[in-house]
């Protein structure tokens, strides 16, 4: 989906707030936050972390953006325990003592699932990102679709997520490497940089 | 401010009863058994983070072998030295030279090479860095102090999907004495990114 979690290349933003010393979790409710996480994503069926994080995909844009790290992953797990059947709705209102947000359905109705097909590409082929703007999850980040780039690494089969999110079925496909020039990406003259994205076989189109 | 003030309890934050409120009823359902938080949080608190990432950096400075090997499969290289598990299934290492420079972001959310550099700091996993790495990374580095010469070439990598990535910094100049053990005391989290040259 063309959520606000796919933020390649988005403008806008201002500098890289470094905390020095930074501590492993900042308050005792982090901690838990990740814990609870791994108990629901570990519990729920058809779990897989594909799951996972297209409920945080899933997160009202301004709540995503507003809310720190592990109140993403805590919005995802009471998602997935209510849609898991684990905890309901008000079940959570009510403990929390207020509206407990959750994020949003998901919005693919019926996942696509790729025909069986071997490796398409070989290092040094060049290749189209696919235009995709499917509903459901993905990791194809929005900012290579319909980009040129050639395959550097093609490293053998992984399940696609965009199935995994939506299916019980496992698909497994081959993923690559691919280089993009950031001229190709951004079209504003830099040289001297690549970006690399790692990009499932069905993503992609030859030349 | 009285005394009295002093001694009332905060109350719990929103965020805070929305934890406690999700982690009672999973307990009370048995959905996760007593003492969950210490286990997944334990090691990562403990054992895990840059300092073993730093290892693996300084046996590659002094053992060119080990650094073939770390190059070709970083993930078998890596277990040699005991480091594995979540996040770090499939890795690959990616070596600073001279001439380019490698940095590592996750656009969609926060990938992160846990077995070899513990959990992610914050700014890794917020929007400025994640938007603006892929984009204008000869810029944003210069900004967090990794001012480069331009005639290094710059690879940024998205590690969004499977392969989790560590940059081999340069070995810097001046550590022909030092030992293995001294060489990883010199790796820094933010070199293992690629955020920073040592």
């Amino acid at each position: 989906m063309d959520g606000i979690h796919d933020l390649g290349g988005r403008q806008g933003f201002g500098p890289v707030v470094i905390e020095h010393d930074e501590p492993v979790f900042h308050a005792p409710w982090e901690r838990v936050a990740r814990a609870v996480t791994f108990g629901v994503v570990g519990t729920v069926p058809n779990a897989s972390t594909s799951l996972f994080r297209h409920a945080i995909e899933r997160m009202e844009p301004t709540h995503y953006l507003s809310s720190p790290y592990y109140e993403h992953w805590l919005t995802a797990a009471a998602t997935l325990a209510v849609e898991g059947g684990l905890v309901t709705r008000e079940e959570l209102d009510q403990r929390a003592g207020g509206p407990f947000p959750l994020s949003s359905p998901t919005r693919e109705e019926e996942v696509e699932i790729p025909p069986a097909h071997g490796a398409r590409f070989r290092v040094g082929g060049r290749v189209r990102v696919r235009n995709l703007h499917r509903p459901g999850h993905t990791r194809c980040p929005g900012y290579v679709g319909g980009k040129v780039g050639v395959v550097t690494r093609v490293d053998g089969e992984w399940n696609i997520p965009d199935v995994e999110a939506h299916s019980p079925a496992r698909v497994p496909e081959t993923l690559y490497s691919v280089r993009f020039d950031a001229d190709e990406l951004w079209g504003d003259g830099q040289g001297g940089v690549t970006v690399n994205v790692d990009l499932w076989d069905s993503y992609l189109e030859p030349l | 401010m009285t005394d009295d003030d002093h001694h009332r309890p905060v109350p719990p934050s929103p965020i805070e009863r929305r934890v406690t409120a999700l982690e009672q009823l999973l307990t009370e359902r048995g959905y996760v058994p007593e003492g969950f938080v210490d286990e997944f949080n334990r090691a990562y608190e403990n054992d895990i983070g840059p300092m073993n990432g730093a290892k693996v950096v300084a046996r590659a400075w002094v053992d060119p072998e080990y650094k073939t090997r770390l190059l070709e499969d970083g993930t078998a290289a890596i277990a040699e030295l005991g480091f594995g598990g979540p996040e770090g299934h499939y890795m690959r290492v990616v070596e600073n030279t001279a001439g380019v420079h490698n940095v590592v972001v996750c656009t969609l959310c926060s990938c992160y090479p846990w077995p070899v550099l513990g959990l992610p700091p914050n700014w890794y996993k917020d929007a400025p860095y994640r938007a603006r790495m892929v984009r204008e990374p000869r810029a944003l580095l210069a900004e967090m102090g990794c001012s480069l010469d331009g005639e290094i070439e710059i690879r940024v990598w998205d590690s969004s999907a499977e392969a989790r990535y560590l940059v081999l910094p340069e070995r810097p100049a001046g550590t022909d004495d030092l030992s293995e053990g001294e060489l990883a005391t010199v790796v820094t989290r933010d070199a293992m990114i690629g955020v920073a040259r040592l």
